[in-house]
Protein backbone atom coordinates (compact mmCIF):
# COMPACT_ATOMS: atom_id res chain seq x y z
CA UNK A 1 0.00 0.00 0.00
CA UNK A 2 1.25 3.50 -0.72
CA UNK A 3 2.16 5.41 2.32
CA UNK A 4 1.11 9.09 1.84
CA UNK A 5 3.78 11.50 3.45
CA UNK A 6 3.40 15.02 4.69
CA UNK A 7 4.03 16.97 2.14
CA UNK A 8 6.16 19.53 4.57
CA UNK A 9 9.47 18.64 5.21
CA UNK A 10 10.52 18.05 8.89
CA UNK A 11 13.04 20.61 8.76
CA UNK A 12 12.68 23.65 7.53
CA UNK A 13 13.86 24.51 4.30
CA UNK A 14 14.74 28.43 3.36
CA UNK A 15 12.09 29.80 1.57
CA UNK A 16 13.40 31.39 -1.94
CA UNK A 17 11.11 34.51 -3.38
CA UNK A 18 9.35 32.39 -5.84
CA UNK A 19 8.52 30.03 -2.96
CA UNK A 20 6.93 32.96 -1.04
CA UNK A 21 4.91 33.81 -3.86
CA UNK A 22 3.53 30.74 -4.42
CA UNK A 23 2.54 30.60 -0.46
CA UNK A 24 1.06 34.03 -0.98
CA UNK A 25 -1.21 32.59 -3.96
CA UNK A 26 -2.61 29.59 -3.14
CA UNK A 27 -3.21 31.49 -0.22
CA UNK A 28 -5.56 33.85 -1.88
CA UNK A 29 -6.70 30.51 -4.01
CA UNK A 30 -7.76 28.79 -1.01
CA UNK A 31 -9.66 31.51 0.49
CA UNK A 32 -11.79 31.57 -2.90
CA UNK A 33 -11.83 27.79 -2.89
CA UNK A 34 -13.73 27.48 0.22
CA UNK A 35 -15.97 31.34 -0.20
CA UNK A 36 -19.25 28.93 -1.92
CA UNK A 37 -19.69 26.97 1.25
CA UNK A 38 -18.59 29.85 3.90
CA UNK A 39 -21.11 32.32 1.38
CA UNK A 40 -24.01 29.39 2.21
CA UNK A 41 -23.08 28.85 6.32
CA UNK A 42 -23.37 32.64 6.47
CA UNK A 43 -26.69 32.82 4.33
CA UNK A 44 -28.34 30.66 6.56
CA UNK A 45 -28.61 33.29 9.08
CA UNK A 46 -30.43 35.49 6.57
CA UNK A 47 -34.04 35.23 5.99
CA UNK A 48 -35.23 34.04 1.87
CA UNK A 49 -36.36 37.46 1.01
CA UNK A 50 -32.38 38.93 2.29
CA UNK A 51 -30.98 35.78 0.52
CA UNK A 52 -32.61 37.16 -2.89
CA UNK A 53 -31.81 40.74 -2.59
CA UNK A 54 -28.35 39.81 -2.56
CA UNK A 55 -26.34 36.51 -1.62
CA UNK A 56 -22.76 37.91 -1.29
CA UNK A 57 -23.67 40.53 1.41
CA UNK A 58 -23.25 39.16 5.32
CA UNK A 59 -25.81 39.37 7.97
CA UNK A 60 -26.13 42.70 9.91
CA UNK A 61 -28.35 44.01 12.72
CA UNK A 62 -31.37 44.31 9.51
CA UNK A 63 -31.12 40.80 7.69
CA UNK A 64 -29.77 38.17 10.94
CA UNK A 65 -32.32 36.23 11.47
CA UNK A 66 -31.29 33.92 14.35
CA UNK A 67 -31.57 29.99 13.97
CA UNK A 68 -35.13 30.44 12.41
CA UNK A 69 -34.14 28.73 9.51
CA UNK A 70 -32.69 26.14 11.14
CA UNK A 71 -35.83 25.58 13.33
CA UNK A 72 -37.83 25.79 9.67
CA UNK A 73 -35.65 23.71 8.29
CA UNK A 74 -36.23 20.63 10.43
CA UNK A 75 -39.47 19.72 8.86
CA UNK A 76 -39.13 21.85 6.14
CA UNK A 77 -40.46 19.78 3.04
CA UNK A 78 -42.75 17.34 5.43
CA UNK A 79 -40.28 15.45 6.16
CA UNK A 80 -38.39 15.65 9.37
CA UNK A 81 -34.93 16.29 8.51
CA UNK A 82 -33.20 14.29 11.42
CA UNK A 83 -35.27 11.31 10.33
CA UNK A 84 -33.35 11.70 6.65
CA UNK A 85 -29.80 12.00 8.72
CA UNK A 86 -30.73 8.61 11.02
CA UNK A 87 -31.30 6.79 7.59
CA UNK A 88 -28.73 8.45 5.92
CA UNK A 89 -26.53 7.46 8.67
CA UNK A 90 -27.66 4.04 9.20
CA UNK A 91 -27.42 2.90 5.23
CA UNK A 92 -23.89 4.32 5.13
CA UNK A 93 -22.84 2.33 8.39
CA UNK A 94 -24.78 -1.26 7.53
CA UNK A 95 -24.01 -0.77 3.98
CA UNK A 96 -19.89 0.01 4.68
CA UNK A 97 -19.75 -2.73 7.39
CA UNK A 98 -21.29 -5.42 5.22
CA UNK A 99 -19.42 -4.85 2.28
CA UNK A 100 -16.40 -4.96 4.39
CA UNK A 101 -17.13 -8.04 6.22
CA UNK A 102 -18.61 -10.02 3.12
CA UNK A 103 -16.27 -8.42 0.57
CA UNK A 104 -12.92 -9.13 2.39
CA UNK A 105 -13.86 -12.88 2.85
CA UNK A 106 -14.76 -13.22 -1.00
CA UNK A 107 -11.65 -12.01 -2.11
CA UNK A 108 -10.16 -14.02 -0.18
CA UNK A 109 -11.32 -16.97 -1.51
CA UNK A 110 -11.10 -15.77 -4.35
CA UNK A 111 -7.90 -15.12 -4.85
CA UNK A 112 -6.38 -18.20 -2.95
CA UNK A 113 -8.55 -20.99 -4.76
CA UNK A 114 -8.15 -19.35 -7.83
CA UNK A 115 -10.11 -21.76 -10.03
CA UNK A 116 -11.45 -20.92 -13.20
CA UNK A 117 -14.83 -19.56 -11.48
CA UNK A 118 -13.48 -17.51 -9.07
CA UNK A 119 -11.36 -15.99 -11.93
CA UNK A 120 -14.49 -15.47 -14.07
CA UNK A 121 -16.24 -13.60 -10.69
CA UNK A 122 -13.19 -11.52 -10.44
CA UNK A 123 -13.10 -10.25 -13.61
CA UNK A 124 -17.01 -9.33 -13.56
CA UNK A 125 -15.84 -7.58 -10.60
CA UNK A 126 -13.44 -5.33 -12.55
CA UNK A 127 -15.72 -5.00 -15.02
CA UNK A 128 -19.05 -3.74 -13.18
CA UNK A 129 -16.69 -0.69 -11.79
CA UNK A 130 -16.91 0.79 -15.93
CA UNK A 131 -20.64 -0.05 -15.76
CA UNK A 132 -22.29 3.57 -16.09
CA UNK A 133 -25.57 3.49 -13.94
CA UNK A 134 -28.16 4.38 -16.04
CA UNK A 135 -27.19 0.73 -17.78
CA UNK A 136 -28.54 -1.14 -15.02
CA UNK A 137 -30.97 1.43 -13.06
CA UNK A 138 -34.32 0.01 -14.28
CA UNK A 139 -33.43 -3.50 -14.07
CA UNK A 140 -31.80 -3.17 -10.93
CA UNK A 141 -35.07 -1.44 -9.04
CA UNK A 142 -37.23 -3.79 -10.91
CA UNK A 143 -35.49 -6.60 -9.56
CA UNK A 144 -35.52 -5.00 -6.07
CA UNK A 145 -38.93 -4.39 -5.87
CA UNK A 146 -40.02 -7.83 -6.90
CA UNK A 147 -37.06 -9.07 -4.02
CA UNK A 148 -38.80 -6.75 -1.91
CA UNK A 149 -35.61 -4.96 -1.33
CA UNK A 150 -37.42 -1.06 -1.13
CA UNK A 151 -36.62 -0.68 2.90
CA UNK A 152 -33.38 0.68 3.76
CA UNK A 153 -32.43 -2.89 5.24
CA UNK A 154 -33.51 -4.77 2.11
CA UNK A 155 -30.94 -1.67 0.43
CA UNK A 156 -27.84 -2.91 1.84
CA UNK A 157 -28.04 -5.82 0.44
CA UNK A 158 -27.83 -4.09 -3.07
CA UNK A 159 -25.34 -1.74 -1.89
CA UNK A 160 -23.05 -4.89 -1.22
CA UNK A 161 -23.79 -6.23 -4.92
CA UNK A 162 -23.43 -3.05 -6.20
CA UNK A 163 -20.26 -2.28 -4.12
CA UNK A 164 -18.78 -5.35 -4.29
CA UNK A 165 -16.42 -4.73 -7.22
CA UNK A 166 -14.47 -2.50 -5.89
CA UNK A 167 -14.18 -3.93 -2.00
CA UNK A 168 -13.10 -7.50 -4.25
CA UNK A 169 -10.76 -5.83 -6.43
CA UNK A 170 -8.95 -3.63 -3.59
CA UNK A 171 -8.90 -6.39 -1.16
CA UNK A 172 -7.75 -9.45 -4.06
CA UNK A 173 -4.31 -6.44 -4.84
CA UNK A 174 -4.22 -6.86 -1.19
CA UNK A 175 -3.84 -10.14 -0.54
CA UNK A 176 -2.05 -11.20 -3.78
CA UNK A 177 0.90 -9.17 -2.06
CA UNK A 178 0.33 -11.65 1.10
CA UNK A 179 3.21 -14.40 1.63
CA UNK A 180 1.38 -17.31 1.46
CA UNK A 181 3.60 -19.02 4.12
CA UNK A 182 1.54 -17.38 6.64
CA UNK A 183 -1.04 -18.53 6.22
CA UNK A 184 0.22 -22.26 5.66
CA UNK A 185 2.24 -22.20 8.95
CA UNK A 186 -1.43 -21.48 10.14
CA UNK A 187 -2.79 -24.11 8.65
CA UNK A 188 -0.15 -26.78 9.96
CA UNK A 189 -0.67 -25.72 13.23
CA UNK A 190 -4.50 -26.94 12.80
CA UNK A 191 -6.33 -23.97 12.53
CA UNK A 192 -9.21 -24.28 9.42
CA UNK A 193 -9.88 -21.67 6.92
CA UNK A 194 -12.28 -19.72 9.00
CA UNK A 195 -9.71 -19.37 11.84
CA UNK A 196 -6.88 -18.48 9.89
CA UNK A 197 -8.78 -16.10 8.27
CA UNK A 198 -10.46 -14.12 11.48
CA UNK A 199 -7.02 -14.53 13.27
CA UNK A 200 -4.56 -14.51 10.85
CA UNK A 201 -5.69 -12.68 7.33
CA UNK A 202 -7.77 -10.25 8.51
CA UNK A 203 -5.13 -8.38 11.58
CA UNK A 204 -2.88 -8.23 7.94
CA UNK A 205 -5.07 -6.80 6.08
CA UNK A 206 -6.24 -3.69 8.03
CA UNK A 207 -4.95 -1.11 6.35
CA UNK A 208 -7.09 -2.11 3.14
CA UNK A 209 -10.05 -2.34 5.36
CA UNK A 210 -9.82 1.40 6.58
CA UNK A 211 -9.06 2.28 2.49
CA UNK A 212 -12.04 0.30 1.53
CA UNK A 213 -14.13 2.05 4.39
CA UNK A 214 -13.76 5.10 3.47
CA UNK A 215 -14.20 4.81 -0.15
CA UNK A 216 -17.48 3.21 0.30
CA UNK A 217 -18.47 5.74 2.85
CA UNK A 218 -18.29 8.51 0.82
CA UNK A 219 -20.08 6.94 -2.05
CA UNK A 220 -22.88 5.47 0.04
CA UNK A 221 -23.59 8.38 2.25
CA UNK A 222 -23.39 10.90 -1.13
CA UNK A 223 -25.22 8.50 -3.02
CA UNK A 224 -28.85 10.01 -5.04
CA UNK A 225 -30.12 7.70 -7.53
CA UNK A 226 -29.67 4.51 -5.96
CA UNK A 227 -31.81 4.68 -3.44
CA UNK A 228 -33.96 7.17 -4.46
CA UNK A 229 -34.98 4.56 -7.32
CA UNK A 230 -34.93 1.71 -4.70
CA UNK A 231 -36.15 3.33 -1.00
CA UNK A 232 -40.01 3.91 -1.02
CA UNK A 233 -39.85 7.71 -1.06
CA UNK A 234 -42.93 8.09 1.07
CA UNK A 235 -41.29 6.91 3.92
CA UNK A 236 -37.73 6.70 3.57
CA UNK A 237 -35.54 9.66 2.62
CA UNK A 238 -31.81 9.89 2.73
CA UNK A 239 -30.06 13.26 3.30
CA UNK A 240 -29.22 13.92 -1.01
CA UNK A 241 -32.88 12.54 -1.57
CA UNK A 242 -34.57 15.07 1.03
CA UNK A 243 -32.10 18.05 -0.05
CA UNK A 244 -33.24 17.34 -4.26
CA UNK A 245 -37.07 17.03 -2.82
CA UNK A 246 -36.44 20.77 -1.40
CA UNK A 247 -34.57 22.49 -4.16
CA UNK A 248 -36.67 20.47 -7.10
CA UNK A 249 -39.97 22.08 -5.81
CA UNK A 250 -40.04 25.42 -7.35
CA UNK A 251 -42.47 28.08 -6.60
CA UNK A 252 -42.28 27.76 -2.82
CA UNK A 253 -38.57 26.99 -2.40
CA UNK A 254 -37.40 28.34 0.61
CA UNK A 255 -33.34 29.10 0.16
CA UNK A 256 -33.24 29.96 3.96
CA UNK A 257 -34.45 26.91 5.14
CA UNK A 258 -32.40 25.03 2.67
CA UNK A 259 -29.21 26.58 3.05
CA UNK A 260 -29.65 25.89 6.99
CA UNK A 261 -29.97 22.28 5.82
CA UNK A 262 -27.29 22.28 3.73
CA UNK A 263 -25.17 23.29 6.76
CA UNK A 264 -26.21 20.61 8.92
CA UNK A 265 -25.35 18.05 6.44
CA UNK A 266 -22.04 19.63 5.50
CA UNK A 267 -20.78 19.43 9.18
CA UNK A 268 -20.73 16.03 9.76
CA UNK A 269 -18.81 15.35 6.92
CA UNK A 270 -15.60 18.29 8.09
CA UNK A 271 -15.78 16.94 11.80
CA UNK A 272 -15.42 13.44 10.08
CA UNK A 273 -12.88 14.84 7.55
CA UNK A 274 -10.63 16.76 10.07
CA UNK A 275 -10.82 13.60 12.50
CA UNK A 276 -9.77 11.08 9.48
CA UNK A 277 -7.73 13.26 7.05
CA UNK A 278 -4.74 10.90 6.82
CA UNK A 279 -6.92 7.85 6.13
CA UNK A 280 -9.07 9.69 3.42
CA UNK A 281 -5.92 10.60 1.44
CA UNK A 282 -4.30 7.46 1.71
CA UNK A 283 -7.82 5.86 0.87
CA UNK A 284 -7.55 7.86 -1.87
CA UNK A 285 -4.22 7.30 -3.15
CA UNK A 286 -4.48 3.33 -2.58
CA UNK A 287 -7.94 3.32 -4.39
CA UNK A 288 -6.60 5.25 -7.30
CA UNK A 289 -3.02 2.85 -7.03
CA UNK A 290 -4.87 -0.22 -7.53
CA UNK A 291 -6.61 1.07 -9.97
CA UNK B 1 -5.33 -23.85 1.83
CA UNK B 2 -8.99 -24.90 0.28
CA UNK B 3 -8.54 -28.51 0.08
CA UNK B 4 -11.05 -30.91 -1.79
CA UNK B 5 -13.18 -32.17 0.41
CA UNK B 6 -14.30 -29.19 2.20
CA UNK B 7 -13.66 -26.97 -0.14
CA UNK B 8 -17.57 -26.31 -1.08
CA UNK B 9 -18.37 -25.66 2.43
CA UNK B 10 -16.30 -23.02 2.76
CA UNK B 11 -17.20 -21.59 -0.86
CA UNK B 12 -20.90 -21.13 0.71
CA UNK B 13 -19.13 -19.44 3.59
CA UNK B 14 -16.70 -17.25 2.00
CA UNK B 15 -18.23 -16.34 -1.31
CA UNK B 16 -21.83 -17.07 -1.63
CA UNK B 17 -23.06 -14.00 0.57
CA UNK B 18 -20.99 -11.95 -1.57
CA UNK B 19 -21.75 -13.78 -5.24
CA UNK B 20 -25.86 -13.89 -4.17
CA UNK B 21 -25.84 -10.10 -3.39
CA UNK B 22 -23.64 -9.35 -6.83
CA UNK B 23 -26.15 -11.02 -9.31
CA UNK B 24 -29.10 -9.49 -7.32
CA UNK B 25 -26.90 -5.94 -7.41
CA UNK B 26 -25.42 -6.31 -10.82
CA UNK B 27 -25.34 -9.52 -13.21
CA UNK B 28 -28.88 -10.15 -12.97
CA UNK B 29 -29.59 -6.63 -13.90
CA UNK B 30 -26.91 -6.35 -17.01
CA UNK B 31 -28.27 -9.13 -18.69
CA UNK B 32 -32.02 -8.69 -18.42
CA UNK B 33 -31.23 -4.81 -19.45
CA UNK B 34 -29.71 -5.99 -22.54
CA UNK B 35 -32.14 -8.61 -23.39
CA UNK B 36 -34.86 -5.98 -22.64
CA UNK B 37 -33.37 -3.07 -24.95
CA UNK B 38 -34.35 -5.71 -27.58
CA UNK B 39 -38.09 -5.24 -26.32
CA UNK B 40 -40.89 -2.22 -26.18
CA UNK B 41 -43.09 -1.62 -23.00
CA UNK B 42 -44.03 0.26 -20.39
CA UNK B 43 -44.32 -2.35 -17.70
CA UNK B 44 -42.44 -5.58 -17.84
CA UNK B 45 -45.02 -8.25 -17.69
CA UNK B 46 -46.14 -6.41 -21.14
CA UNK B 47 -43.28 -6.90 -23.41
CA UNK B 48 -43.09 -6.57 -27.12
CA UNK B 49 -40.12 -7.75 -29.17
CA UNK B 50 -39.09 -5.17 -31.58
CA UNK B 51 -35.53 -6.42 -32.63
CA UNK B 52 -33.40 -3.75 -33.05
CA UNK B 53 -36.20 -0.58 -33.19
CA UNK B 54 -35.16 0.71 -29.97
CA UNK B 55 -31.29 0.90 -31.29
CA UNK B 56 -32.96 2.86 -34.51
CA UNK B 57 -35.27 5.11 -32.51
CA UNK B 58 -32.79 6.14 -29.62
CA UNK B 59 -30.19 7.42 -32.81
CA UNK B 60 -33.09 9.07 -33.94
CA UNK B 61 -33.93 10.85 -30.91
CA UNK B 62 -32.79 14.54 -30.88
CA UNK B 63 -32.50 14.87 -27.72
CA UNK B 64 -30.56 11.45 -27.31
CA UNK B 65 -28.06 12.84 -29.93
CA UNK B 66 -27.74 16.33 -28.55
CA UNK B 67 -26.99 14.70 -24.95
CA UNK B 68 -24.46 13.22 -26.34
CA UNK B 69 -22.54 16.16 -28.38
CA UNK B 70 -22.98 17.90 -25.15
CA UNK B 71 -21.73 14.93 -22.63
CA UNK B 72 -18.70 14.99 -25.21
CA UNK B 73 -17.81 18.79 -25.35
CA UNK B 74 -18.28 18.90 -21.37
CA UNK B 75 -15.60 15.49 -20.75
CA UNK B 76 -12.96 16.78 -23.28
CA UNK B 77 -13.29 20.33 -21.31
CA UNK B 78 -13.12 19.34 -18.10
CA UNK B 79 -10.64 16.32 -18.35
CA UNK B 80 -8.23 18.81 -19.88
CA UNK B 81 -8.40 21.73 -17.36
CA UNK B 82 -8.83 19.00 -14.09
CA UNK B 83 -5.73 17.18 -15.38
CA UNK B 84 -3.80 20.45 -15.96
CA UNK B 85 -4.45 22.64 -12.80
CA UNK B 86 -4.19 18.80 -10.61
CA UNK B 87 -0.71 18.53 -12.07
CA UNK B 88 1.02 21.88 -11.39
CA UNK B 89 -1.48 22.72 -8.16
CA UNK B 90 0.19 19.13 -6.80
CA UNK B 91 3.54 19.77 -8.50
CA UNK B 92 3.61 23.29 -6.57
CA UNK B 93 3.16 21.73 -3.22
CA UNK B 94 5.56 18.86 -3.75
CA UNK B 95 7.83 22.43 -3.77
CA UNK B 96 8.52 22.31 -0.33
CA UNK B 97 6.43 25.52 0.00
CA UNK B 98 5.12 26.91 3.42
CA UNK B 99 1.32 25.94 3.95
CA UNK B 100 1.43 22.94 1.74
CA UNK B 101 -0.31 21.23 3.83
CA UNK B 102 -3.37 23.10 4.71
CA UNK B 103 -3.86 23.87 0.84
CA UNK B 104 -3.92 20.32 -0.09
CA UNK B 105 -6.88 20.02 2.97
CA UNK B 106 -8.62 22.63 1.76
CA UNK B 107 -8.21 21.83 -2.34
CA UNK B 108 -9.42 17.97 -1.39
CA UNK B 109 -12.64 18.93 0.64
CA UNK B 110 -15.44 19.53 -2.07
CA UNK B 111 -15.08 15.77 -2.80
CA UNK B 112 -16.66 15.19 0.43
CA UNK B 113 -19.83 16.96 -0.12
CA UNK B 114 -22.22 14.84 -2.41
CA UNK B 115 -23.29 16.31 -5.94
CA UNK B 116 -26.57 17.11 -5.16
CA UNK B 117 -25.48 19.73 -2.33
CA UNK B 118 -22.48 21.06 -4.52
CA UNK B 119 -25.06 21.60 -7.48
CA UNK B 120 -27.41 23.02 -5.31
CA UNK B 121 -25.13 25.42 -3.73
CA UNK B 122 -23.65 26.34 -7.32
CA UNK B 123 -26.87 27.22 -8.18
CA UNK B 124 -27.13 29.73 -5.61
CA UNK B 125 -23.66 31.51 -6.45
CA UNK B 126 -24.00 31.38 -9.83
CA UNK B 127 -27.94 32.66 -9.36
CA UNK B 128 -26.43 35.64 -6.87
CA UNK B 129 -23.46 36.54 -9.06
CA UNK B 130 -25.82 37.08 -12.78
CA UNK B 131 -28.34 39.04 -10.41
CA UNK B 132 -25.95 40.94 -9.46
CA UNK B 133 -24.94 41.86 -13.08
CA UNK B 134 -27.99 42.00 -13.55
CA UNK B 135 -28.40 39.14 -15.81
CA UNK B 136 -30.88 36.35 -15.82
CA UNK B 137 -30.69 33.17 -14.08
CA UNK B 138 -28.14 30.34 -15.05
CA UNK B 139 -31.13 27.60 -16.32
CA UNK B 140 -31.92 30.55 -18.96
CA UNK B 141 -28.28 30.16 -20.95
CA UNK B 142 -27.30 26.72 -22.39
CA UNK B 143 -23.65 28.76 -22.61
CA UNK B 144 -23.52 29.46 -19.43
CA UNK B 145 -25.34 26.39 -17.96
CA UNK B 146 -22.33 24.09 -19.73
CA UNK B 147 -19.48 26.58 -18.02
CA UNK B 148 -21.26 26.65 -14.88
CA UNK B 149 -20.98 22.83 -14.58
CA UNK B 150 -17.42 22.68 -16.00
CA UNK B 151 -16.22 25.18 -13.05
CA UNK B 152 -18.44 22.96 -10.64
CA UNK B 153 -16.56 19.45 -12.14
CA UNK B 154 -13.05 21.42 -12.12
CA UNK B 155 -13.76 22.43 -8.35
CA UNK B 156 -14.65 19.33 -7.09
CA UNK B 157 -12.10 16.70 -9.12
CA UNK B 158 -8.86 19.12 -8.97
CA UNK B 159 -8.30 18.21 -5.57
CA UNK B 160 -8.69 14.59 -5.68
CA UNK B 161 -6.90 14.39 -9.03
CA UNK B 162 -4.19 16.58 -7.27
CA UNK B 163 -3.71 13.92 -4.51
CA UNK B 164 -3.02 11.14 -6.68
CA UNK B 165 -0.14 13.23 -8.30
CA UNK B 166 1.14 14.40 -5.41
CA UNK B 167 1.33 10.76 -4.53
CA UNK B 168 3.26 10.01 -8.02
CA UNK B 169 5.36 13.03 -7.98
CA UNK B 170 6.64 11.65 -4.28
CA UNK B 171 7.04 8.88 -5.49
CA UNK B 172 9.29 9.49 -8.62
CA UNK B 173 13.13 8.33 -7.03
CA UNK B 174 15.34 11.49 -6.29
CA UNK B 175 18.25 9.98 -7.70
CA UNK B 176 17.10 10.40 -10.96
CA UNK B 177 16.99 14.08 -10.63
CA UNK B 178 20.35 13.94 -9.52
CA UNK B 179 21.91 11.44 -12.47
CA UNK B 180 19.64 14.29 -14.65
CA UNK B 181 21.60 17.18 -13.20
CA UNK B 182 25.21 16.01 -13.13
CA UNK B 183 24.30 15.46 -17.35
CA UNK B 184 23.51 18.77 -17.35
CA UNK B 185 19.64 18.86 -17.67
CA UNK B 186 17.86 22.52 -17.37
CA UNK B 187 15.00 22.54 -15.47
CA UNK B 188 12.66 22.54 -18.84
CA UNK B 189 14.27 19.26 -19.80
CA UNK B 190 13.90 17.49 -15.91
CA UNK B 191 10.59 18.24 -16.37
CA UNK B 192 9.82 16.68 -19.88
CA UNK B 193 12.60 13.69 -19.85
CA UNK B 194 12.32 12.93 -16.23
CA UNK B 195 8.96 13.93 -14.45
CA UNK B 196 6.83 13.63 -17.34
CA UNK B 197 7.62 9.93 -18.17
CA UNK B 198 8.12 8.86 -14.40
CA UNK B 199 4.62 10.59 -13.95
CA UNK B 200 2.49 8.45 -16.83
CA UNK B 201 1.12 5.79 -14.24
CA UNK B 202 -0.61 8.72 -11.94
CA UNK B 203 -1.49 10.95 -15.65
CA UNK B 204 -3.42 6.90 -16.88
CA UNK B 205 -4.80 6.58 -13.60
CA UNK B 206 -6.09 10.37 -12.91
CA UNK B 207 -7.58 10.84 -16.83
CA UNK B 208 -9.14 7.24 -16.26
CA UNK B 209 -11.03 8.75 -13.72
CA UNK B 210 -11.85 11.99 -14.48
CA UNK B 211 -13.10 10.73 -18.26
CA UNK B 212 -15.71 8.28 -16.31
CA UNK B 213 -16.58 10.63 -13.96
CA UNK B 214 -17.58 12.93 -16.48
CA UNK B 215 -18.94 10.92 -18.98
CA UNK B 216 -21.05 9.13 -15.76
CA UNK B 217 -21.92 12.69 -14.08
CA UNK B 218 -25.40 12.79 -13.24
CA UNK B 219 -26.21 14.53 -9.09
CA UNK B 220 -24.28 17.57 -10.47
CA UNK B 221 -26.21 17.68 -13.47
CA UNK B 222 -29.72 17.52 -11.87
CA UNK B 223 -28.84 19.83 -8.87
CA UNK B 224 -27.48 22.74 -11.19
CA UNK B 225 -29.41 22.94 -14.60
CA UNK B 226 -31.25 19.72 -14.37
CA UNK B 227 -30.90 20.47 -18.18
CA UNK B 228 -32.56 23.71 -18.57
CA UNK B 229 -33.17 25.87 -20.85
CA UNK B 230 -35.90 23.98 -23.04
CA UNK B 231 -35.14 25.22 -26.54
CA UNK B 232 -36.99 24.07 -29.55
CA UNK B 233 -38.57 21.13 -27.15
CA UNK B 234 -34.80 19.69 -26.86
CA UNK B 235 -32.91 20.21 -22.87
CA UNK B 236 -30.17 21.84 -23.86
CA UNK B 237 -27.82 20.92 -20.74
CA UNK B 238 -28.69 17.56 -20.38
CA UNK B 239 -25.93 15.20 -20.21
CA UNK B 240 -26.70 11.46 -21.37
CA UNK B 241 -27.48 10.15 -17.50
CA UNK B 242 -29.72 12.28 -16.82
CA UNK B 243 -31.33 12.01 -20.98
CA UNK B 244 -31.43 8.36 -19.94
CA UNK B 245 -33.58 8.97 -16.70
CA UNK B 246 -35.69 11.17 -17.98
CA UNK B 247 -36.47 8.83 -21.20
CA UNK B 248 -37.43 6.49 -18.23
CA UNK B 249 -39.28 8.12 -15.75
CA UNK B 250 -39.52 11.37 -16.66
CA UNK B 251 -41.94 12.33 -20.27
CA UNK B 252 -42.80 9.96 -22.93
CA UNK B 253 -44.27 6.92 -20.48
CA UNK B 254 -44.07 4.48 -23.72
CA UNK B 255 -40.09 4.76 -24.22
CA UNK B 256 -38.84 2.84 -21.63
CA UNK B 257 -37.43 0.14 -24.45
CA UNK B 258 -36.00 3.24 -25.79
CA UNK B 259 -34.47 4.12 -22.59
CA UNK B 260 -32.84 0.36 -21.82
CA UNK B 261 -31.24 1.02 -25.58
CA UNK B 262 -30.23 4.02 -25.08
CA UNK B 263 -28.39 2.49 -21.40
CA UNK B 264 -26.94 -0.13 -23.68
CA UNK B 265 -24.90 2.53 -26.17
CA UNK B 266 -24.39 4.76 -23.20
CA UNK B 267 -22.45 1.93 -22.02
CA UNK B 268 -20.82 0.88 -24.89
CA UNK B 269 -19.20 4.29 -25.58
CA UNK B 270 -18.16 4.55 -21.97
CA UNK B 271 -16.35 1.36 -22.13
CA UNK B 272 -14.71 1.59 -25.36
CA UNK B 273 -13.38 5.56 -24.85
CA UNK B 274 -11.81 4.28 -21.11
CA UNK B 275 -10.36 1.29 -22.92
CA UNK B 276 -9.14 3.87 -26.08
CA UNK B 277 -7.73 5.97 -22.98
CA UNK B 278 -6.13 3.69 -21.35
CA UNK B 279 -4.22 1.83 -23.97
CA UNK B 280 -2.92 5.48 -25.51
CA UNK B 281 -1.40 6.57 -22.05
CA UNK B 282 -0.79 3.17 -20.89
CA UNK B 283 1.54 3.10 -24.10
CA UNK B 284 3.63 6.12 -22.75
CA UNK B 285 4.65 4.05 -19.69
CA UNK B 286 8.24 3.72 -18.87
CA UNK B 287 10.15 1.86 -15.83
CA UNK B 288 12.03 3.41 -13.68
Amino acid sequence: MAMVKAVEPKYKKKQTAGMKFLTCLFAVVSVIYVMPVLIVVYNSFKANSDIATNLFALPNADTFYGIQNYIKGMTFGNYPFWEAALWSLMITVGGVVIILFCTSMAAWYIQRSNTIICKIIYFFCIFSMVVPFQMVMFTLSDTANSLKLVTPWGILLVYLGFGAGLAIFMFSGFVKSIPIEIEEAADVDGAGPLRTFFSVVLPIMKPTFISVAILETMWIWNDYLLPYLILDGKLYRTIPIHMQFLNGSYGQTDNGAIMALVVLSILPIVIFYFACQKYIIEGVVSGAVKG
Amino acid sequence: MFKKPKRKLYALIFVVPTFAAFVIGFIYPFIRGIYLSFFQFQIVSKTKFVGFDNYIRAFQDESFLRSFWFTLGFVVVSVILINVIAFFVAYALTLKIRGSNIFRTVFFMPNLIGGIILGYIWHQIFDGLLRNLDMPSLVTNETLGFWGLVILMCWQQAGYMMIIYIAGFQSVPADLYEAAKIDGANKGQLLTNVTLPMMMPSITICSFLTLTNSFKLFDQNLALTGGAPLVDGVWTTRMMALNIYKTFYGEGKAAKGTGQAEGVIFFLIVVVISLVQLYLTRRKEVQA
